[in-house]
């Protein structure tokens, strides 16, 4: 993975002297509320509920055993022994104290890790492709111009104070595992007819308030391109992007005002007369990807016959292997998840602890790297498969082995009305009640591919309109109500969930979900999964059965 | 009036007229509609320099003829959430290649100086309650920069002396 050299290393510093600044200014009085607000955000620091949140940075979702440690540090030291993984591949802390933000972002520092743009109208952290790297259907591996990307922008001077918040993600793989669509730039790596790869461009996808998926403004950019044509997009939504109304600041706004051809004419004619000014040398490019070359495997084709005994032997293992770990492109690796679902807590949620015993697994099992992906789980990306057995008796002594990945309880959920001062409605306990329904992890496996979304208000952190199923919190007159919508997707054949109907209060969602799960295995024909049922037999068979009794 | 110019603290000798009648001597800004509607006047006047107050909702098209009859440009922040300003100072010097004063002005803070000089601004106009030593300070906040901008025409990859080689700070 990326390691800073000394110019990388001072810029952290400095930053983090500056926010010690900062804060010091703020505590004496000498910066009101309002101008603290978008310095401290600038930094991950929100103001919550019952204490600040800070959100920290991991750059497209990669970890070192030692940072996992520094985490894990930080989650004692600071907060209540926990720390909590969101769906942009960051980590956040529920309760550090405003003076101590400083010392934890010096200790960050320390570990290459820091919070600068996790938070405010600037660029936000880069994400990726959890299994960047090791899936067999890659182009290019999207991680370097991820870092690329991110040194760009990090404290980049014009753009720090944009209309909205601004998220880019980068997909070196034709099956789309970034939610590419969804951002604000969207990066396809993609090969030209002659042979030549570079990039596809699509802008103004995001969720939140007014979900709109991406669209194409180039089909391919040359790689020596790549800064330039981000800075000709970024300028034009800087001058032109809406700051009269919050709700509509996004560039999705300013791309469906104008129109696309309007939009990308002046972005293109932005970009022509900046083109040659600000070029990605091949020179760099190299210098980054070296960063990524691959760990020394030693490829074993024999690993498959130890792992068919254990399978014999222990059916617990065998349904693991099934739901939690992904094919590697190298013969004899594993990819395996760790599923932060468990149902004893809150989705994404991890201890102290289990952080500490994650790194140690790390080091024995996978070249000493960790990755978080977008549904809230960690991947050990690189694990031998003759030690699977192994690693998954140790996860299940951690509580880390729950079989569930991509099934109905492997829910992405916001911290909702425990946490966020926004939330209209609680997102946690409907996630605790919907693990309740499968005491039974046969029931779970059948159902199969489903993926359940809930946030706990309109912001939709937890992207419930591209869930399979989409729960949104919303407030009825001081009461918890729920909107339910079936049908999104967020990857390549990304779409918007249709809702289902009128809100369902607090105490009928999760009997919903379960009635909206019956219809699901009584109508699906063959192997069918949730979502391609959902798109033949429409809303109504769902509706009907939902609102039966009521 | 005190303000920080070329990273210094110098007393100010320029003033921003609104509607009040010319003054026939002295360094004045106007704004850009009373430019337009005075221009001729304006150009004709040997009593002082002449600069001009861009706010901005206003369009740099709308000036890059006039440029030249500038000593001064004032970038007003109406808020200092406003970051239009950033994108105005970049292309005032790299497109238009303004060399005359760019200055600041309105509601803004000493936290943002460090990345106004790096998009080209070199005056900073602060209200009384700022203290300008901060300001003056927060101009050596970072010594380091991924981006080219105004101040550094390349990016660091292109700047050999200042990336250090790999593996300096390995973990
Ligand atoms: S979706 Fe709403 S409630 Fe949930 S974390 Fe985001 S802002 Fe808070």
């Amino acid at each position: 993975m990326y390691q800073y050299n000394e110019f990388d290393q001072r810029l952290v510093n400095e930053r983090v002297a500056q926010y010690r600044d900062q804060t010091r200014r703020y505590l004496a009085g000498k910066l009101s509320d309002e101008q603290f607000r978008p310095l401290r955000l600038m930094n991950g620091l929100y103001l919550q509920r019952h204490a600040p949140m800070l959100r920290i940075a991991i750059p497209y979702g990669l970890l070192a055993s030692r940072q996992l440690r520094m985490l894990a540090h930080i989650a004692r030291t600071y907060d209540r022994g926990y720390a909590h993984f969101t769906t942009r591949q960051n980590v956040q802390f529920n309760w550090p104290k405003l003076e101590q933000v400083p010392d934890i972002l010096a200790d960050l520092a320390s570990v290459q890790m820091h919070a600068i743009q996790t938070s405010g109208n600037c660029v936000r952290n880069v994400t990726s492709d959890h299994l960047a790297g090791i899936c067999i259907d890659e182009i290019e591996d999207p991680r370097p111009y991820c870092e690329i990307i991110r040194q760009w922008s990090t404290l980049h001077p014009e753009f720090a104070y944009l209309p909205r918040k601004f998220k880019i993600a980068v997909s070196g793989a034709p099956q789309d595992r970034a939610a590419t669509k969804l951002h604000d730039i969207g990066l396809y790596l993609s090969k030209n007819e002659t042979g030549d790869i570079g990039f596809e461009v699509l802008v103004g996808g995001g969720l939140g308030r007014t979900p709109i998926i991406g669209q194409p403004i180039r089909p391919f950019l040359e790689k020596r391109h790549l800064l330039s044509y981000l800075e000709a997009i970024l300028r034009v939504y800087n001058l032109y992007g809406r700051r009269d109304n919050k709700y509509k600041a996004r560039i999705k706004i300013l791309l469906k005002e104008l129109g696309v051809e309007r939009f990308t004419e002046r972005v293109e004619k932005e970009w022509r007369q900046i083109k040659d000014l600000l070029v990605l040398d091949q020179a760099e490019i190299d210098r980054v990807e070296n960063h990524f070359s691959p760990p020394p495997y030693e490829p074993n084709v024999a690993a498959e016959e130890i792992l068919d005994v254990h399978k014999q032997h222990d059916k617990s293992f065998a349904t693991w292997l099934i739901h939690n770990t992904g094919q590697h492109k190298i013969a004899g690796y594993a990819a395996v998840f760790l599923s932060l679902k468990s149902p004893t807590a809150p989705p994404g949620d991890i201890t102290q602890q289990q952080l500490d015993a994650v790194a140690d697994l790390a080091d024995e099992f996978s070249f000493g790297q960790v990755r978080s992906t977008h549904r809230q789980n960690l991947l050990l990306a690189d694990v031998k498969k003759s030690d699977l057995y192994n690693l998954w008796q140790e996860l299940e002594a951690l509580d880390l082995a729950t079989p569930n990945v991509g099934t109905v309880t492997d829910l992405i959920c916001c911290p909702g009305l425990d946490f966020c001062s926004l939330a209209n409605a609680a997102s946690i306990s409907v996630a605790k009640g919907i693990h309740q329904l499968f005491d039974d992890f046969d029931y779970l496996h059948d159902l199969g591919d489903i993926k359940i979304n809930i946030s706990g208000c309109m912001n939709g952190c937890a992207h419930q309109s591209v869930g399979h199923i989409g729960i949104l919190g919303v407030d009825k007159k001081g009461v918890e109500w729920y909107q339910i919508t079936l049908g999104g997707s967020s990857e390549n054949d990304a779409s918007l969930g249709d809702r289902l109907g009128p809100a369902v209060p607090k105490d009928r969602v999760v009997d919903a979900i379960a009635t909206i799960l019956k219809v699901y295995t009584e109508q699906r024909m063959d192997e069918e999964s949730f979502l391609a049922a959902v798109r033949r037999i429409g809303i109504k068979p769902f509706k009907k059965q939902v609102y039966a009794n009521h | 009036m005190q303000i920080i110019k070329d990273k210094e603290i110098i007393e100010d000798h320029w003033q921003h007229i609104a509607d009040d009648p010319i003054p026939p001597e002295g360094c004045i800004t106007v704004s850009l509609n009373r430019w337009k509607a005075e221009k001729d006047r304006l150009i004709a006047r040997d009593g002082g320099e002449i600069g001009l107050r861009v706010s901005t909702e206003d369009s740099l098209d709308e000036i890059a003829d006039d440029l030249k009859h500038f000593q001064l440009i004032a970038l007003g922040f109406p808020t200092f959430t406003d970051g239009r300003t950033f994108s105005f100072a970049r292309l005032l010097r790299e497109r238009y290649h303004f060399q005359g004063e760019l200055r600041v002005i309105g509601d803004f803070l000493p936290d943002q100086v460090f990345f106004l000089s790096r998009v080209g601004v070199n005056a900073f106009e602060f209200d009384e309650t700022t203290d300008l030593n901060d300001a003056l300070s927060a101009l050596n906040t970072f010594t380091v920069a991924y981006q080219a901008a105004a101040d550094e025409a390349e990016p660091p990859y292109r700047r050999s002396l200042s990336k250090p080689t790999e593996g300096d700070a390995s973990m």
